[in-house]
């Protein structure tokens, strides 16, 4: 018989499922308040906030900090930009090759990230480009964009085109048209995409070892501690601040763009 | 006297489709004037021409005498309902209405007033604050209409506005457009499908087909008097008898149009052979076949309604029969 309640096992089996997604990570919550900080010990010797203090005083630490979120920041206003015209291209006029300009902008976040670290390395050699910030921002720009786009082009599909031409109709010209009408129709849009572009490009591992020259991202340096038997928990409490930085916008760009199924400028 | 808007051999082709194909026009400043015609048949591409949306691929358009050749929709004094009413989402009632005044850069309290205005004039005081989504089809609709007329333009455009809304309120709106439009002045150009719709409001119908204009006249001609076949059957639904079938009935080889409210079932006539019938109201719509053509009666209440299968004799007053010699 069917019923709509869900069987004992089948909750048990729920439930150990996402606890098997996520004890792990109260895991590392816990072993930032450890006090003993040359190897992972279980359970906790003692508890202390001592790691939080020498994070704070850690120049490599700000460093890094600082460069994930400068790289960040910097790959998702490239990708707002191109993401959005790419979209409005796309989605707002027919021409040739379209479909496949369509898959080649998606292309980078389907390809392993090795393969796209690979690739952009190999090309920065062939052109002579030393390693810097800029090629790291180039890296992550990639699948940056491809997040934007795809937010921006399902508004854009969804927003009634004589909109547009209602706007202009009434003599607003195309920019005048792209700041009034345009942009208020698929801002919430761009900003769930530029969160999330800015949350993939913060915890970006595999691209930017390919990329980067000697300068260290928050997660390179992460990595780079772990081997290292001293200090341990001061990774710990970066990467709460990591899960942090990262959840927090994706949380936000769920409850922006919930409840807005109705499509815009739909008239009747 | 001005021409509000003028075809001149105007064509819009999409490749092999000839959406529009030379088509002259002449609507005069002050009309009402009507674009009529099936869907595809090309009213709404001449729209769009006036609009500035579209590019003519050949001829030119004239608007008050100007040559409209690459001026874009926001340089034209012309603004359109469109069939969608295409609102604002984001936007309240008001600021909808005021779009235009506020891209002209008016001040924002003289914006609010011709809002409030507008709205006035279109029934709608006090909806200023709410938002298109609250509205229903019809109060969506009134502020179409009043954002459209807010920048005071020389010619209204007007693509089916009328077609979401139900029977009772296009009946009312059509009344309301009409006197809106002689109140104003305005020179109004509308595309619709329904026949109707087309003889009861405007001054002038174009009838369209296949890209061209077909017919162009007052409703009453147009209703009574078709040139071609097509009109009489897309605007009036009258019987077209081809011309084998008028050249027996009057020596004349051309089509005829019979209106179906014109025909009497009677003691002698011209016999026919009942296929079938249906009550519509006011009257029986009775399906009949005669010289193998099919041919609609319109049987007033009261009347004996003949059985399915039935012979009964068709006549009709000599005066009905309408010869459409000109150009069949």
């Amino acid at each position: 018989m069917h019923s709509d309640r869900a069987s004992l096992g089948l909750k048990i089996a729920a439930g150990a499922g996402l606890a098997f997604m996520h004890l792990p990570l109260l895991l590392i919550f816990i072993y930032a308040f450890t006090t003993e900080d040359k190897s992972y010990q279980w359970p906790p010797p003692g508890l202390t906030l001592k790691w939080f203090s020498v994070t704070w005083s850690r120049p490599d630490v700000w460093e890094a900090l600082s460069l994930s979120v400068r790289v960040a920041a910097i790959s998702t206003a490239i990708a707002l930009v191109l993401g959005t015209l790419c979209a409005a291209a796309v989605s707002r006029t027919k021409f040739f090759g379209r479909e496949a300009v369509s898959l080649m902008v998606i292309l980078p976040i389907a390809l392993p990230g090795i393969i796209t670290g690979i690739s952009l390395r190999s090309a920065f050699n062939l052109a002579d480009i030393p390693f810097s910030f800029w090629t790291i921002v180039l890296g992550h720009a990639t699948f940056c964009v491809v997040v934007v786009y795809n937010n921006a082009v399902a508004r854009f599909r969804r927003t009634s085109g004589s909109l547009i031409e209602a706007s202009m109709d009434l003599g607003a010209d195309s920019f005048q048209t792209f700041r009034h009408v345009i942009l208020p129709n698929i801002a919430t849009a761009l900003l769930a995409g530029g969160m999330l572009a800015f949350a993939l490009s913060f915890d970006e591992v595999i691209v930017t070892t390919f990329t980067a020259g000697q300068q260290q991202t928050l997660p390179i340096w992460m990595l780079e501690e772990l081997v290292r038997p001293r200090q341990r928990p001061v990774t710990n409490v970066v990467a709460m601040v990591v899960v942090l930085v990262t959840f927090l916008p994706i949380l936000g760009a769920y409850y922006l763009t919930r409840g807005t199924d109705t499509v815009a400028g739909q008239g009747k | 006297m001005t021409s509000a808007v003028q075809f001149t051999g105007v064509s819009r082709h999409f490749g092999s489709v000839r959406a529009v194909d030379a088509v002259d026009i002449d609507i005069a400043e002050g009309e009402f004037f009507a674009m009529l015609g099936p869907s595809g048949s090309g009213k709404t591409t001449c729209l769009r021409l006036i609009a500035g949306f579209e590019q003519p691929t050949g001829g030119d358009i004239a608007i008050f005498g100007q040559s409209a050749k690459g001026v874009p929709p926001y340089k034209r004094h012309v603004n359109t309902v469109f069939q969608d009413y295409a609102l604002f989402p984001h936007l309240n009632v008001r600021d909808n209405v005021a779009y235009g005044l506020m891209i002209a850069g008016r001040p924002k309290a003289e914006r609010h007033r011709a809002a409030e205005e507008a709205l006035e004039l279109v029934a709608l005081p006090g909806y200023g604050t709410r938002k298109p989504s609250e509205l229903s089809g019809g109060q969506r609709q009134r502020v179409a209409l009043a954002r459209a007329l807010i920048n005071q333009p020389k010619v209204l455009l007007l693509d089916e506005p009328l077609g979401a809304l139900d029977l009772k309120l296009r009946e009312q709106m059509q009344e309301e457009l009409k006197a809106l439009q002689r109140k104003l002045g305005i020179t109004f150009v509308f595309v619709t499908h329904d026949q109707g719709e087309a003889l009861s409001m405007a001054d002038r119908v174009a009838v369209f087909n296949e890209g061209k204009i077909v017919q162009v006249g007052r409703p009453e001609d147009i209703y009574y008097r078709p040139e071609v076949p097509f009109v009489a059957d897309f605007v009036g639904s009258s019987n077209v008898l081809p011309p084998e079938v008028t050249e027996k009935l009057t020596g004349k080889r051309c089509h005829a149009a019979l209106r179906p409210e014109a025909l009497r079932i009677s003691e002698s006539g011209h016999v026919a052979t009942v296929r079938a019938t249906s009550f519509i109201g006011t009257a029986t719509r009775v399906s009949l076949v005669m010289d193998d053509t099919p041919m609609v009666a319109l049987i007033p209440k009261g009347q004996e309604i003949p059985a399915v299968g039935a012979q009964v004799n068709l006549s009709w007053q000599d005066e009905d029969l309408h010869l459409m010699e000109a150009r069949s």
